[in-house]
């Protein structure tokens, strides 16, 4: 689906710091409807962090952030509000332990958008078959495989009617023949015209997958680009040298 | 103790006084396991979600009352609240013992329970609460659909043994008059003189009421288990080891 001009997302200038180190150093970036951004680079360089200021999960020390034209870091916004329309889907995937597979999906429906049970199961089963696990509802997180619960969390965060889905590296727990059947429903969903934004170790899918690409290091964006050209043709040394490392351990099949 | 004194077992009068006070331990035992279960929960969350003076405030709360002897906590509030009663003339002050006695075993066992409760929230892991949130859930919404359901089912094994505890200390409140069994068996060897056999009949009886409450509790802990969380850990466990 064609990205739109409209803006989702807008980040500016965010800083944030944990004690005497700094992990966001000034980024920016607009994200608009529709679009798929991928955010790549080495580990500890700030990736998670910039995902959770987005919905606040972690405060940001300084800068801004819009969803549309909602202020996210005012201090004046609801922010529970706000979550409710943005979907957030974790590395360990963090489904509660004590309900199945469907009332994992159905407890955002049924205490915060107040469906009645009714609407909240329809609705939820509709996800669980969206991302393939209609016929494993009535599972607890334990029953399910890795891959299984991080699909049951996608649908989770699906249920609600998100405007943005953020993805903190959610394959980075999974079994590599697992790791498939998840990115799977991820290229489903952009290509159904969800706007997401992914922070991923897996190339491949940033670049087939992924309508932007940024890459970063330290706390800042080192490059930003459409794929083609941040894979393919990359300006900056480090983005160089971060690539080809990756493809030497990969063999170069996933570029 | 003799062949004779076995008569004793056939007097139905002795067994309708022994089950008096066996209903008083039964109701004591379970007021107070209540009492202490809502403020010992209270006084968890607060340790663990409270902002700092919350959080100590509870600890102060918390190690005072584990640090009291509970026959000395059952004096003291009995005779501080008859007194408050009569120096301001409060007549709803003037309360019945047992209700003392519910209190005073009620803030002594929150102040333990509060600790099993506290290491069964500790238990969750902190992602499910960033999922929770994420979701657009409240602080409160979050303790109340995911803290609290699985820290309660985390907390039966440990509770069981609070309620084992508990069941054979309400026999001090014969401090402040209260006839529970201890007391009857007391009153009973005052007539007949039979010490050994009347003992034995009451250690019967808590062993009857451990057993039980125990078993429930036991049941209760299957019922509600959760593949993962709680319960069938027993067969995993046995397959290792």
């Amino acid at each position: 689906m064609a990205v739109s001009s409209k803006t989702i997302v807008r980040v500016e200038d965010l800083h944030k710091r944990y004690g005497a180190e700094e992990v966001l150093k000034g980024v920016s970036f607009t994200v608009r409807q529709g679009e798929a951004l991928a955010i790549i680079g080495p580990s500890g360089t700030g990736k998670s962090t910039l995902l959770r200021c987005i919905n606040r999960l972690t405060e940001p020390d300084r800068g801004r952030i819009w969803l549309e034209d909602i202020e996210i870091t005012s201090p004046h916004t609801d922010i529970n509000k706000i979550r409710q329309q943005i979907g957030f889907v974790f590395q360990d995937f963090n489904l509660f332990a004590h309900l199945t597979a469907l009332d994992n999906v159905r407890l955002g429906l049924l205490k915060v958008k107040k469906l009645s049970k009714k609407e909240a199961t329809e609705r939820a089963m509709h996800e669980l078959a969206r991302v393939g696990l209609a016929d494993q509802a009535h599972k607890y997180p334990a029953q399910l495989s890795g891959g299984q619960q991080q699909r049951v969390s996608i649908a989770r965060a699906l249920a609600m009617d998100p405007k943005l889905m953020l993805f903190d590296e959610p394959t980075s727990a999974l079994d590599p023949e697992l790791i498939g059947e998840v990115l799977q429903v991820m290229q489903q969903l952009a290509e159904e015209g969800m706007t997401m934004i992914v922070v991923t170790h897996e190339m491949g899918f940033a670049r087939s997958v992924c309508d932007e690409v940024i890459f970063m290091e330290k706390g800042v964006i080192v490059e930003q680009g459409p794929p083609e050209q941040v894979f393919l043709h990359p300006q900056q040394p480090r983005t160089q040298q971060f690539l080809s490392k990756i493809s030497e351990l990969y063999g170069g099949t996933n570029l | 103790m003799s062949i004779e004194s076995l008569k004793l077992l056939g007097d139905w009068d002795i067994w309708k006084q022994l089950l008096e006070g066996m209903l008083v331990t039964v109701e004591l035992t379970v007021s107070l396991l209540g009492v202490g279960l809502v403020l010992g929960v209270i006084v968890a969350l607060g340790q663990v979600y409270g902002p700092r003076p919350i959080a100590m405030l509870m600890s102060a709360y918390e190690r005072f009352f584990r640090a009291m002897p509970i026959l000395v906590l059952l004096i003291v509030l009995n005779y501080g609240i008859a007194f408050a009663a009569d120096i301001y003339n409060v007549s709803w002050l003037r309360l019945p013992t047992f209700a003392v006695a519910v209190m005073a075993f009620g803030l002594h066992s929150s102040a333990y329970q509060s600790q099993i409760f506290r290491g069964a929230i500790l238990a969750i892991k902190p992602g499910q609460l960033l999922a929770a949130r994420a979701l657009g859930m409240t602080r409160l919404q979050t303790m109340r659909y995911i803290v609290l359901p699985q820290a309660l089912r985390l907390a039966i094994p440990g509770w069981s043994n609070e309620y084992s505890g508990v069941l054979k200390d309400t026999s001090f409140v014969f401090a402040i008059g209260v006839t529970e069994l201890t007391r009857k068996g007391w009153q009973i060897i005052q007539n007949t003189r039979e010490v050994f056999l009347v003992f034995i009949v009451i250690a019967l009886i808590y062993l009857l009421l451990t057993y039980l409450g125990t078993w429930l509790l036991e049941l209760a802990e299957r019922f509600w288990g959760v593949p993962g969380l709680t319960g069938q850990r027993r067969e995993e466990h046995g397959r290792v080891i």
